[in-house]
């Protein structure tokens, strides 16, 4: 075991990428969650967009049109989603748990002629000049431009949720439905809007997965990481710049394990490589556990189906 | 335009025909997706749903495998059922199953190579036990601090299978094995080994207890206290409370119950088809039982039928799998559709289509 | 003083599946009128607003504004047109403020600053305080009301709906509200207020329409009316009223002490030192705007929620710690207000619903296993007893009207030979027929010998069925008193809080004894 093998600041600028996926699918689906809607079926969109970036990215020989394709793949299985529990009222947890089974299928199908392939390199940005500062130069300023759009969309999402007045009505209907529908807000189109938006971005961080994390295609590559955007969600309470902070969390255990199995620690990998699980369980325990806040936090219409009966 | 109408009561036929129909839709659309992949679309639904069971080539294999596969399924999606019905998310019972199959073949493993009447019963209840304790964990959470069991549950999937890989590779490998990962093969285990109980039919005692499942489920959800406390609490939360229902104690019962007859069909699987501890042995029933269990609607006897089903789909899959080339993903992909047009299609049990003409002016 | 009327309604016709909602429905709004729409619950009101307000279209008929033609797809556009809507359950978000809340109502709101000094402004000008800042949540029922007239005068309408106003208000209160609406009247605006109200209605509009079963049966100037023919008019035919009957007491069978029940929900009551005691034939009425605790009241006495033991007990057994079946076995039986989802399982058939809560009394459940046949025969005398429409016990509790489930729910407890019973709104929202003989068969259960604590918003019917009252605001309950003899001021006080500073006086140590 060689401890001193694992370099800080490689460990710091690896984190950022390591977060990015689930950051992309955790905004995407706070979104979601604050107009009301829970949409299970994050794992089954990461995987899909996965295989659809790849593919695409193969086949064009260009990630940019990798990851548009794996954004649209998204967010045509997101639309399924919709089109189930907004129009024909089906239960959200069910239709979330059929996405998700039914995209890992697809995914796998789409993928059989598509193992072992290495995917288009994805230039990184290297943001001249600054990309030459010490530490932070590393750290911060040398990577694609996926991990920037990521965070640019969480404080995009932040101001849009806390500023714009079509933030405010998505609130709204996250909040009360029925108040929303009487005073005369789109309460289905609102959803759907936030629904394809989530499944987009979903399908962008299972595309940063296939293409630059890995980068190559397995069948079930996503290994969780749309339930623990999931996670990332409630850890959030709800809130996007919480969200980033999660994302660097949970980004973090999951490199220092796979560091520490680099690094030929006494542990077992599979023990090692069961900790961001453990730490998910963990820390969602323990937020839940000072009650009350959650309750407040979370948006009231969450999950509960709406039909404009009158 | 068309609209959604609530009815009055929920719709009798519909709760029926919704099954039908939505297997009838993935017929459809499977036919769709294998002519996609270049495949005869009417050759490959009938060697997935039809070959198994009658042609005369396969089905001396295939028939006795029905009963195989179908009995996990069953058994998994049976103990789902109580719990979806009461709003309680187990989703995690691929973790169960692991996990129960992990304490049988390690009491097994333990004993080896006593010779005793009793050692296939205490491996029973060790499987049982696995995957109620697994399951205790999300109940535990959920009613302690309030912690959503859906993640939590489903988490413990991919801790259970990291476990599952390190027993393999470390404690349980076959100290015989030439240092290749695996445990011994049960099979070769009398004592240990749930073997057929009449040659050539598949069944084997997980069946049984899957059947044996089935009647007591069907009793208790139609004549029992606890059946009725279930339905109850996911129709209507508060009117559950009011009428003295224990929520905790519902969740720690439904999750009790779906984790340790997940444990119990993953006793059944390791000590009999399986065999063996390797770190991949689970291929997902505990997954695909979620969608048997939403299309028996909950129901145990619908939950039989939707077992036997799938299972149909599994064998017919391989068949189709080496005779025509579809892939095995086609057969998920299929399964996921199924339980997507069931979803699409319920809508019609409590709702219904009425055109309304375009407003007035 | 007016020309030709602002709103003409002209033959408006609008069904749903099984009734007819409004039945070509025609009556017209002044300018600068209070325009009353009476009826009882179920006459077609609210369909009708809602056709006004775009919220639904109609199948028939016709509406001019200012003789303009008006169909109104969405509420938009009727808001763009001069017309605004108070709801009777508020459109409000509890977890946002209220400048959101009000932003959201508005059509082209101002930046949020601006928007907060304009609240300000005009929340004073009416005499309708509001601070812009604080979560909707924390606001009680009648602050919520201010929120819902700022955001509709800020839009500066020509016609103002009010969808039952009063209910949640108390006395004070509706005094405050008719002010503001009178003043509005002055300033040439005209407001249609939807009511079942009689006197409230004599008291404030100049024109009133009357609906019964979807159509106009009158139109009236309601001040020339007595509150008598209004009632007539409304209901169609006379019904007996409710008997009171002088009883004696016996002992207290059910005693509340020193109950205090932390909230259950972010924005819940918490209920503060509550006591009461309730005697063998005695009915205590509790008064109260919505939102004081009631709900919560409730579920500790059910036992929903669990206290300290010693804070209820009944026929002096410390029972606080016990859940609802031991209550119930020992003859504590409740109705909640939440018909459909809380006192009864909507999708779940009539003969389930029996099942629901007789289990215990009526030994429905034999070592576990659900005994269906006696638990049919229960839903059937129900049914029977209670005169309960519905073509059988196999039919869903949905599927009946508001006043036919809510006579199910009170009949499955009273049949249940209760030694105390706990009811609340036991006739919000049921149509004058069923809610006269729900009050009928509370008072004869009290002429049995039962304790019964009646929990109701509907001052009129406590006044009119219980022996004594008390209110609770804030979560605190005053000390009960005499019903006879009590003035409506008085209780408007008591509903108030102005009776909060002093409970452990002299005078109310001794609560439910002063009879």
């Amino acid at each position: 075991m060689d401890l001193s093998a694992i370099d800080p600041l490689v460990l710091l600028a690896s984190l950022m990428v390591a977060a990015t996926p689930i950051m992309l699918a955790g905004i995407g689906e706070l979104v979601v969650e604050k107009s009301g809607v829970l949409n299970l079926g994050v794992e089954g969109m990461m995987i899909t967009g996965a295989i659809c970036g790849f593919a695409v990215a193969v086949e064009t020989g260009s990630p940019a049109l990798g990851f548009l394709a794996a954004a649209a793949g998204g967010a045509v299985l997101a639309l399924l989603f919709g089109i189930l529990t907004q129009f024909l009222l089906s239960n959200q947890v069910a239709t979330g748990l059929a996405l998700t089974l039914f995209g890992l299928g697809l995914s796998a199908l789409i993928g059989q002629s598509y193992i072992g392939i290495k995917p288009p390199h994805f230039d990184q940005l290297d943001i001249p000049l600054l990309k030459d500062l010490p530490v932070l130069g590393l750290v911060l300023f040398r990577h694609d431009v996926i991990v920037y759009l990521a965070l640019g969309l969480v404080v995009g999402v932040w101001w849009f949720l806390g500023r714009s007045r079509a933030g405010l009505v998505l609130r709204a209907i996250g909040e009360n439905h029925d108040a929303a529908h009487a005073l005369g807000y789109k309460v289905m189109r609102v959803r759907m809007l936030a629904i394809v938006f989530g499944g987009a971005l979903a399908g962008l961080g299972g595309a940063y997965i296939s293409l630059v994390r890995v980068p190559q295609w397995t069948e079930g590559m996503t290994a969780g990481a749309g339930w623990i955007a999931l996670a990332l969600v409630v850890f959030a309470s709800w809130r996007p710049l919480r969200l980033a902070l999660g994302a660097w969390l949970f980004g973090g255990i999951t490199v220092l394990q796979l560091n520490l199995q680099a690094a030929g620690v006494a542990i077992p990998i599979q023990y090692l490589s069961m900790s961001p699980y453990i730490a998910t369980i963990l820390v969602l325990a323990f937020l839940s556990s000072r009650s009350g806040r959650a309750a407040l936090d979370a948006p009231a219409s969450l999950g509960k189906p709406f039909h404009a009966s009158s | 335009m068309l609209v959604l109408e609530k009815r009055p009561e929920p719709s009798a036929l519909w709760r029926w025909l919704a099954p039908i129909l939505a297997v009838v839709l993935t017929l459809v659309a499977g036919g769709v997706m294998f002519a996609i992949l270049g495949k005869d679309p009417l050759a490959a639904i009938r060697m997935i749903f039809w070959d198994p069971l009658f042609n005369e080539t396969f089905a001396a294999y295939a028939r006795p495998q029905l009963l195989v596969k179908a009995a996990p399924l069953i058994l998994i999606a049976l103990g789902l059922s109580f719990g979806f019905r009461a709003n309680i998310w187990n989703i995690g019972a691929e973790g169960q199953y692991i996990m129960g199959a992990l304490a049988a073949a390690g009491v097994a493993l333990a004993l080896y190579p006593l010779d005793a009447w009793w050692l296939f019963p205490l491996m029973i209840v060790a499987g049982a036990l696995g995957g109620f304790l697994w399951a205790m964990i999300p109940a535990f959470l959920r009613t302690r601090f309030g912690t959503n069991e859906i993640l939590v549950s489903l988490m413990l999937v991919y801790v259970a299978e990291a476990f599952q890989a390190a027993m393999a590779l470390g404690p349980m490998r076959n100290p015989e094995g030439h240092g290749f990962p695996g445990s011994r093969n049960l099979q070769d285990y009398p004592a240990a080994h749930n073997a057929e109980l009449v040659a050539g039919t598949g069944m084997h005692w997980g069946v049984v207890t899957a059947l044996l499942a089935v009647v007591i489920g069907h009793i208790v959800l139609n004549r029992h206290l606890f059946g009725f406390q279930v339905r109850l609490t996911g129709q209507a939360p508060k009117a559950a409370r009011f009428a003295g229902v224990d929520a905790d104690r519902l969740v720690v019962i439904c999750l009790g119950i779906s984790g340790a007859l997940a444990g119990l069909a993953g006793m059944f699987e390791i000590s009999g088809p399986s065999g063996q501890v390797s770190i991949d042995f689970n291929i997902g029933y505990g997954f695909t039982a979620i969608i048997v269990a939403f299309l028996g609607r909950l129901h145990p006897i619908g939950i039989l039928l939707a077992g036997l089903l799938m299972a149909l789909s599994y064998i017919g899959g391989e068949l189709a799998q080496f005779g025509l080339g579809v892939p095995a993903a086609a057969i998920k992909a299929l399964q996921g559709m199924l339980l997507f047009f069931l979803l699409g299609v319920d809508v019609f049990t409590n709702y219904r289509l009425r055109w309304q003409p375009g407003r007035a002016g | 003083m007016s020309d030709a009327p602002l709103l003409v309604v002209d033959g408006i016709t609008k069904r749903y599946p099984g009734v007819v909602a409004n039945d070509h429905v025609s009556f017209d709004v002044g300018r600068a009128e209070i325009h009353a729409l009476l009826g009882e619950n179920g006459a077609g009101k609210s369909t009708l607003v809602k056709i006004i307000y775009g919220l639904v279209q109609p199948d028939e008929g016709r509406m001019t504004l200012e003789g303009a033609s008006y169909t109104p797809a969405e509420p938009r556009e009727a808001r763009a047109a001069g017309i605004a809507m108070v709801f009777q359950h508020f459109s409000l978000f509890e977890a946002l403020s209220v400048a959101e809340n009000i932003a959201l109502g508005m059509e082209d709101p101002p930046p949020m600053n601006a928007l907060s000094a304009r609240i300000r402004e005009v929340s004073a000008a009416y005499g309708l305080p509001l601070d812009p800042e604080r979560l909707v949540g924390e606001l009680s029922a009648g602050e919520r009301q201010r929120v819902e007239i700022i955001r509709c005068l800020l839009q500066e309408p020509r016609l103002l709906i009010m969808d039952e106003p009063t209910s949640v208000l108390t006395p004070q209160e509706v005094e405050i509200l008719f002010r503001t609406l009178r003043r509005l009247r002055e300033e040439g605006r005209s407001i249609l207020y939807i009511s079942h109200k009689l006197e409230e209605i004599r008291a404030l509009c100049d024109r009133a329409t009357i609906l019964r079963l979807g159509k106009v049966v009158a139109s009236c100037d309601p001040r020339a009316c007595s509150a008598r023919e209004l009632a007539e008019m409304m209901v169609g035919s006379s019904f007996t009223q409710p008997e009171r009957t002088q009883r004696p007491f016996g002992d207290v069978v059910l005693e509340v002490e020193g109950l205090d029940l932390p909230a259950g929900s972010p924005f819940g009551t918490s209920l503060k030192d509550i006591s009461f005691r309730v005697r063998a034939g005695e009915i205590l009425g509790i008064g109260g705007v919505a939102g004081n605790g009631q709900e919560e009241l409730l579920a500790a006495l059910s036992g929903e929620r669990v206290t300290a033991a010693e804070a209820v007990r009944l026929g002096g057994e410390p029972i606080g710690r016990l859940t609802p079946n031991p209550r119930r076995a020992r003859g504590l039986l409740s109705a909640p207000e939440e018909r459909l989802g809380h006192a009864a399982a909507p999708d779940m058939t009539l003969t389930e619903n029996a099942m629901m809560t007789g289990a215990v009394r009526r030994r429905l459940v034999e070592r576990g296993f659900l005994r269906w046949q006696a638990a049919r025969r229960f839903a059937e005398e129900i049914v029977h007893r209670f005169d309960v429409r519905t073509p059988g016990v196999g039919h869903v509790a949905r599927s009946l009207s508001g006043g036919n489930l809510q006579k199910f729910v009170i009949g499955r407890e009273i049949l249940q030979a209760p030694r105390a019973l706990v009811v609340n709104q036991p006739t919000w929202g049921v149509d004058a027929a069923a809610a006269a003989a729900i009050r009928q068969a509370l008072i004869d259960l009290a002429n049995k010998g039962v304790a019964v604590v009646v929990i109701s918003q509907d001052l009129d019917e406590l006044l009119e069925i219980s022996d004594s009252f008390a209110a609770l605001n804030a979560g605190r309950l005053s000390a009960p008193r005499p019903t006879e003899g009590l003035g409506i001021d008085e209780i408007g006080l008591l509903m108030g809080g102005v009776h909060g500073a002093a409970p452990s006086s002299a005078e109310n140590e001794r609560p439910g004894e002063t009879v």
